[in-house]
């Protein structure tokens, strides 16, 4: 008996708003006009990948009270930039972050069965959600969720939204919709039709218990940030075997831990541009700032390229918002400490060497070998990308990496349907037959 | 009898009257490329939660890439949604149609649609009118809170950007029902390439009049008659005029409703708006077919010729932007503007 060779998933995630993406290299070019994201969008079709990725923002980030100026700030609302791309590309599968926590389930699900209808079925949600005031302050409904309703409030929300879905007869006739919960209570009769996918693909990217119980339920993709094989594997071990509580199998839902990338002609070669890389990431302001975030005190005064602080971080530090704790402080401290003591590192150096090493580095041989069998392993199904560059960081990956996973038998060669549910290898929805009112 | 110094500005709407709006994208590609071929200002594309259709602003962005000049001016109701999503997805529509968004506000008033959200209930038109216009100004605002040269990319001292030109907003504004609400800012969205995007409301009813004379760039009155359309005109423009407003800021638009059936039907709607121009009823026209199909492509073929050969109507467009069609500057952000005042 042959058993089928397992197949990886491949998506681009848009170089974000974060220190991974490097704005200090003459390559870089807008993170904001439309021809940015139709280079990476059509490179990403050109590479036959399963969808294109953009994350959101709700408030520009703020550290010592002040927006924060070191990275690249600003970027365009998910889904309309995605509605524009849907023209610029015909199979790539196009995803949107948008929040459960400040949006509210008609608005929105209409939103999204319309990018469904106007992709003809690429469209996929990344469901997040956020408890934060900090964030609630740009909303009228305000921000604050106790952290407990976060995913209450997204798990019912994800219900509804399917309920709309569903809510048009397959011949295309609309049925009133009822849904009465602890967070919504609405009636009355959805505006789409039901969508080419039935329903969008829904991510999730939440890595709390509660996080990946929401996901076994109601996710079709999962958004891991478990770069490692070791890591990987535990965790898709856990959250797979979640999914039989929830009546599901096993292939039903795709792991996709996001990752980086340095391709080089040589292993020494991808090494050095991977340390060249980390420097342009870990700029010496930017070193200062992530201390800074550890440590919950200014440290103006410090040179980036002299030692680590010699006092304790604050318990509680608060000095940043809008961005995701790093960790227990105390606990980070000792780390970064031991390491500088061991390697004899500057502050800047040892943030380099703690925060964020790029997932593969290598040949480009080396690398679709690492890929491939870290999916044979069952660390992950795929991957989503994230480049350094905007827009070309992933010109290089799709010219090289590509065609060695096709040569291996781990990536299509071409895209065999048009849905990105057909390219996810996820089933399509039943529609609920007949209305129960 | 003086005729307006400008030409009458054109726009058409694409909304197929008593129907469920298609969902498929080739149709509306289809109607915008005939508008841009008789180098029409705008399209319209109306929304509501009321009735079948898709979300407005999501279908001008998909006809975008399709279309290189004309302008793309979808509904967005404020009733219901977020001032924030609202100001940041039209914002977004400029991006991506490189200076080619508009966004006509609306409101939404029965207590059907308020059953769809669940959050508050019906207002009456006045309440409503006045949120939209509170939603427009806190747009207007979010819009400007970048200004243009805010993104520095200083390698030196590793600064992307001049924080000092990234402004709270700051805003209060009072809901439909009366509650107070707040948006802090700044836009998570840069400067779009018109500074800020056109503004459209229609005026028709005199509980969005305010609103218009307020808030908007261009003012819709539907109107069964040059006289009706020109006393609109004179009290919008005079009402603007008494908020501070430049009333030539102000462009009114008749909106007609239009039905073409047959090749000949084109050459008498140009007699018409020939009429209404030199009555000066209106600083251009708004068109709504009856069948967007077959009623854009005899306007294109019929009536804007004949537009043409009167002097009445351009041959091609002479800008890049919706801003440029209309003959509107692009504005300075307000607060750049008060920046420098200060220093």
């Amino acid at each position: 008996m042959t058993t089928a060779r397992k197949q990886l998933h491949l998506a681009a995630h848009f170089p974000g708003v974060n220190n991974t993406t490097v704005w200090q290299d003459p390559r870089s070019q807008s993170q904001i006009d439309f021809d940015s994201f139709v280079h990476l969008a059509r490179t990403a079709e050109r590479g036959l990948f399963d969808f294109f990725f953009l994350a959101e923002g709700l408030r520009l980030r703020e550290h010592k009270g002040r927006i924060h100026d070191l990275d690249v700030v600003g970027r365009p609302e998910s889904l309309t930039v995605l509605n524009a791309l849907a023209a610029v590309t015909e199979r790539l599968g196009l995803a949107a972050t948008v929040n459960a926590t400040f949006n509210e389930p008609y608005e929105l699900a209409r939103r999204l069965a319309t990018l469904d209808h106007l992709s003809d079925g690429r469209a996929a949600w990344n469901v997040v959600t956020s408890s934060d005031a900090f964030t609630g302050e740009n909303f009228r409904r305000g921000g604050y969720l106790d952290h407990a309703d976060r995913y209450t409030r997204a798990a019912e929300f994800v219900a509804t939204a399917r309920e709309l879905w569903d809510s048009w007869s397959e011949d295309g006739t609309p049925r009133p919709f009822a849904h009465s919960g602890q967070h919504f209570d609405i009636h009355g009769e959805f505006t789409v039709p039901r969508s080419p996918q039935g329903h969008p693909v829904v991510i999730q990217a939440g890595d709390s218990p509660a996080g990946r119980d929401f996901a076994a339920s109601a996710a079709d993709v999962i958004f891991t940030r478990h770069g490692t094989l070791e890591a990987g594997r535990a965790f898709s071990a856990d959250v797979k075997g979640r999914l039989a509580a929830h009546g599901r199998t096993h292939d039903s839902l795709k792991i996709m831990p996001g990752v980086t990338f340095v391709l080089g002609d040589t292993a020494a070669e991808a090494q050095e541009k991977a340390h060249h890389i980390r420097r342009q990431q870990v700029s010496p302001q930017n070193a200062l700032l992530t201390a800074e975030q550890i440590w919950g005190v200014d440290l103006s005064h410090l040179d980036p390229d002299g030692p680590l602080p010699d006092f304790d971080p604050e318990p509680e530090p608060k000095l940043t918002q809008g961005r995701t704790r790093l960790g227990d402080p105390q606990e980070i401290a000792g780390r970064w400490r031991a390491l500088s003591e061991t390697k004899g590192l500057s502050l800047r150096e040892t943030v380099i060497e703690a925060t964020g090493r790029q997932s593969f580095i290598g040949t480009p041989e080396t690398v679709a070998a690492e890929m491939d069998a870290f999916v044979t392993a069952g660390a992950a199904d795929g991957f989503i990308l994230v480049p350094h560059l905007t827009p070309g960081g992933l010109d290089e990956f799709v010219d090289r990496v590509v065609p060695l996973l096709q040569e291996r038998g781990a990536f299509r060669t071409e895209y065999e349907g048009g849905t990105l549910r057909s390219h996810l290898g996820l089933e399509q929805p039943a529609a609920r037959p007949v209305w129960k009112g | 009898m003086s005729v307006p110094p400008r030409l009458p500005h054109l726009a058409v709407a694409l909304d197929t009257p008593d129907a469920p709006g298609p969902f498929d994208a080739q149709h509306y590609i289809r109607l915008a490329r005939l508008a841009e071929r008789g180098a029409l200002d705008f399209v319209t594309l109306g929304d509501t939660f009321a009735r079948p259709g898709p979300d407005a602003l999501a279908v001008l962005a998909r006809v975008a890439p399709h279309t290189d000049h004309i302008g793309l001016v979808p509904t967005v109701t404020t009733t219901h949604t977020e001032p924030f999503h609202v100001a940041t997805a039209v914002q977004t529509l400029d991006w991506v149609s490189r200076g080619r968004a508009g966004w006509q506000a609306d409101v939404s008033r029965t207590p059907a649609e308020a059953a769809l959200f669940g959050r508050r209930p019906a207002a009456p038109a006045d309440a409503l009118w006045r949120e939209a216009a509170d939603v427009a100004d806190v747009a207007g605002r979010l819009w400007d809170s970048w200004e243009d040269d805010a993104e520095i990319r200083d390698a030196a001292t590793g600064r992307f950007i001049d924080r000092g030109k990234l402004h709270y907003v700051d805003f209060r504004g009072t809901s439909s029902t009366g509650e107070p609400f707040s948006v802090r800012g700044p836009s998570i969205v840069p400067r779009p390439p018109q500074g800020r995007p056109v503004i459209v409301v229609d005026a028709t009813e005199d509980a969005a009049r305010e609103t218009a004379a307020a808030r908007a760039d261009i003012a819709l009155v539907r109107a069964e008659d040059p006289d009706t359309a020109a006393t609109a005109r004179a009290e919008l423009r005079a009402r603007a005029e008494e908020l501070d407003r430049d009333p030539d800021r102000l462009r009114v638009l008749a909106s007609l409703p239009v039905e073409l059936p047959a090749p000949g039907d084109a050459a008498g709607l140009a007699e018409l708006l020939t009429d209404w121009h030199t009555t000066e009823a209106a600083d251009g026209f708004h068109l709504r077919p009856a069948d967007p199909e077959r009623d854009l492509a005899h306007l294109v073929e019929g009536t804007v010729p004949v537009l043409r050969r009167r002097g009445l109507l351009r041959r091609s467009y002479p800008g890049a932007t919706l801003r440029d069609h209309l003959g509107l500057e692009r504005p300075a952000s307000r607060y750049a503007v008060r920046t420098g005042e200060a220093s």
